[in-house]
């Protein structure tokens, strides 16, 4: 079974952008979850809003791309946020403690709404 | 016939088997004080040829030949020859010394030794046939009285019973040879619980060999206990019994020291013949320990090697009595053939019996066993470990009733092709195998990611993504369980235990102080009730363990 691709479109916002994930994240998925972080950030945007609810796998590998990604943000001072991410992801954020450091919303709406976002 | 000489002696002539028989006539012994020492003549002397070609009475004083023998018969006193011919062959003589009256021997009396040479030789044949056939027969009986001490002796101190041990299956065959070698096979149980398995076989055949055996077998026993180590067991062995070993003679042993419980088996051989490690995967690997046989020579080392027995492995313990038979042809049965036998074997089978049958077939049913047969088979119960720990994690009824390892079904066996990517395909076909236990949709969730991460692992650090080293899974349910064993062929790689995997650090990781990757083994650890990793020379294997029934253990870590 020949893997999937990822695909990822941006959204830009003010101040916000939201990378739309569509896949599978995993070895395969470096250079466009890159590139579509790269596109997400040329805008000076904030934050930064992922995406995950059309990506159906996510394994250790694509863990540590998330993670390179949030070190990212943190250098350059912007907020990771999360959503659409199956209950099964959720609680792979939480065991390997993504969490704490990238909040996780249910949807969109949820996440746009976050006080620390709007302000 | 006064003169007639009083005993005969010679060496007949005739067949080779019988060319070193001697015979001894004896007359009336009246005349004892002129009776002429025996004599031998040599097959080759001329005067045989001369006897045969000239039958008859002949006058020794007459006869000018360059032979010993007749010079032996002129030395002592022999004036007239008969031979005594039978069939062709020169099997006596009648010699005769000087009449007592001095006259000449008369054409009468000539006449009349002639007929009793003629009357007497086929007489004189028969006496020797009997003769030889009843040396034969004390000869006969005398190596069946010693194949019986033989066969005694073996039957003695084989082992009288298996081991039960919990788990495993051990088995043992010995089918002596017509003519007894020293094949030996023992069981020896340490106090702490593990168990030493010894096969060897000693060279030469019958009493000497089953008397070594004996006395190697009673050393072996004796410093297991004290030494433990395989390699300074057979190295102390050796010491000892090479003082008192005979010239050309030695013993090969394989020595093994096997802890039930971890599976873990030390090992030291003695020049014998390599086991065959049977992976559950299929893949066979010899055990291999470099060491000279034992009674050759004083201060070998023995080099001591380790692997272990995950569950389904088994091994083939052998002696050379089955890659030394011949079928009818002359051809010799040989290791590779065994060995991919053993790689054959169907675990519902018994591999000794496999072995027996495909050497029945290879040698045909005319065939003479030559050497003794020996045999120890070793095998690990499919899933032992994994229920006894549902039974006991959960404690039900169904639980205990899986404990003995019996109720174990095996779901699929999957070969995955190393490349990447292929931990979808585990993954999938991992979901399809467990789709009849229903399993909820979060307990299959954690199922995939820990199976599509064991897979991966293997792949890539077991197997180095190499085309002809495929991932073997194996899906097992039992009421209580399911497990899925995930093996690789990086048999040499060390891996922490289950509790002695690390939590990654990401803080560091975030700060870039670590690689972010890093995740696998924690993520498994977390997706699963029990992970339980095995290591062999050749195999390394990953088994997931996820329990069916009662308390949910993979969500109580997370």
């Amino acid at each position: 079974m020949p893997a999937k691709s990822l695909e990822a479109q941006v959204r830009h916002r003010p101040q916000v952008a939201i990378v739309d994930l569509q896949g599978e994240i995993d070895s395969f998925a470096e250079d466009v979850l890159n590139a579509a972080y790269a596109e997400a950030e040329s805008r000076d945007a904030n934050v930064i809003l992922l995406n995950f609810s059309k990506v159906d796998y996510i394994n250790s590998t694509g863990i540590a791309l998330i993670v390179g990604l949030l070190a990212r943000a943190r250098k350059s001072k912007r907020r990771l946020l999360a959503y659409g991410l199956s209950d099964h992801y959720v609680e792979i954020f939480q065991i390997t403690r993504l969490v704490d450091f990238m909040s996780v919303f249910p949807d969109e709406a949820s996440a746009l709404a976050d006080g620390s976002i709007v302000s | 016939m006064a003169t007639l000489m009083q005993r005969l002696r010679m060496m007949r002539v005739g067949s080779s088997k019988r060319e070193s028989q001697m015979i001894q006539i004896r007359e009336a012994d009246h005349s004892r004080q002129m009776m002429p020492p025996p004599m031998d003549i040599a097959p080759n002397d001329p005067i045989v040829a001369y006897f045969l070609s000239a039958p008859g009475a002949i006058e020794v004083d007459k006869l000018h030949l360059d032979s010993p023998a007749l010079q032996a018969m002129k030395n002592a006193g022999v004036k007239l020859a008969i031979p005594l011919v039978s069939q062709g062959e020169l099997v006596g003589l009648l010699n005769l010394g000087p009449r007592l009256s001095e006259q000449d021997y008369s054409t009468d009396d000539r006449g009349l030794l002639n007929t009793l040479a003629t009357q007497s030789a086929p007489a004189v044949r028969v006496a020797q046939l009997v003769q030889d056939q009843q040396a034969q027969a004390r000869e006969n009986e005398r190596i069946q009285h010693e194949l019986r001490v033989a066969q005694l002796i073996q039957k003695t101190l084989l082992p009288k019973d298996l081991p039960a041990l919990p788990g495993w299956n051990v088995n043992a065959y010995y089918q002596a040879a017509r003519q007894v070698g020293g094949d030996f096979y023992d069981f020896i149980y340490l106090d702490d619980g593990r168990l030493g398995l010894v096969i060897g076989d000693v060279t030469d055949k019958g009493v000497p060999a089953a008397l070594l055996m004996a006395t190697t077998r009673s050393v072996l026993r004796a410093v297991a206990q004290r030494v433990i180590a395989p390699g300074q067991v057979l190295e102390r062995v050796n010491e000892i019994i090479h003082q008192d070993i005979p010239p050309k003679m030695f013993v090969t042993c394989m020595y093994a020291l096997l802890n039930p419980e971890s599976g873990q088996l030390q090992y030291a051989n003695a020049g014998h013949d390599l086991p065959y490690h049977r992976h559950q995967t299929g893949e066979v690997t010899e055990l291999r320990a470099t060491g000279m046989p034992l009674g050759l020579m004083p201060g070998m080392i023995y080099e001591e090697k380790e692997t272990r027995l995950a569950h389904g492995d088994s091994i083939l313990f052998y002696s050379d009595g089955i890659v030394e038979a011949h079928n009818p042809d002359r051809g010799m049965y040989g290791f590779p053939r065994l060995m991919r036998l053993v790689g054959e074997y169907e675990r519902d089978t018994s591999l000794k019996e496999l072995v027996l049958e495909d050497l029945a077939e290879f040698t045909g049913s005319d065939w003479e066993q030559e050497d003794d047969i020996t045999m120890v088979t070793l095998q690990r119960s499919e899933g032992y470990g994994v229920s006894e720990i549902a039974s006991r994690s959960i404690g039900t009824a169904e639980g205990a009733n899986s404990s003995n390892g019996t109720d174990w079904q095996t779901l699929a066996e999957l070969i995955v092709p190393s490349k990447p990517g292929n931990e979808r395909i585990a993954m999938e076909q991992v979901t399809e195998a467990v789709s009849g236990l229903n399993l909820p949709g979060r307990r299959l969730d954690q199922l995939k990611t820990a199976v599509a991460e064991a897979t991966m692992n293997a792949m890539e650090h077991g197997n180095h993504y190499l085309p002809d080293r495929p991932v073997s899974i194996k899906v097992l349910a039992s009421r209580a369980a399911l497990s899925v064993r995930i093996t690789d062929h990086g048999g040499t790689r060390i891996l922490p235990s289950d509790t002695g995997i690390e939590v990654p650090d990401i803080e560091a990781k975030l700060a870039e102080l670590q690689t972010p990757r890093g995740w696998g083994l924690f993520l498994i650890k977390h997706m699963v009730d029990e992970m339980n990793i095995s290591n062999d020379p050749s195999h390394h294997t990953v088994e997931l363990i996820m329990y069916l029934e009662g308390e949910d253990h993979a969500s109580e870590k997370s």
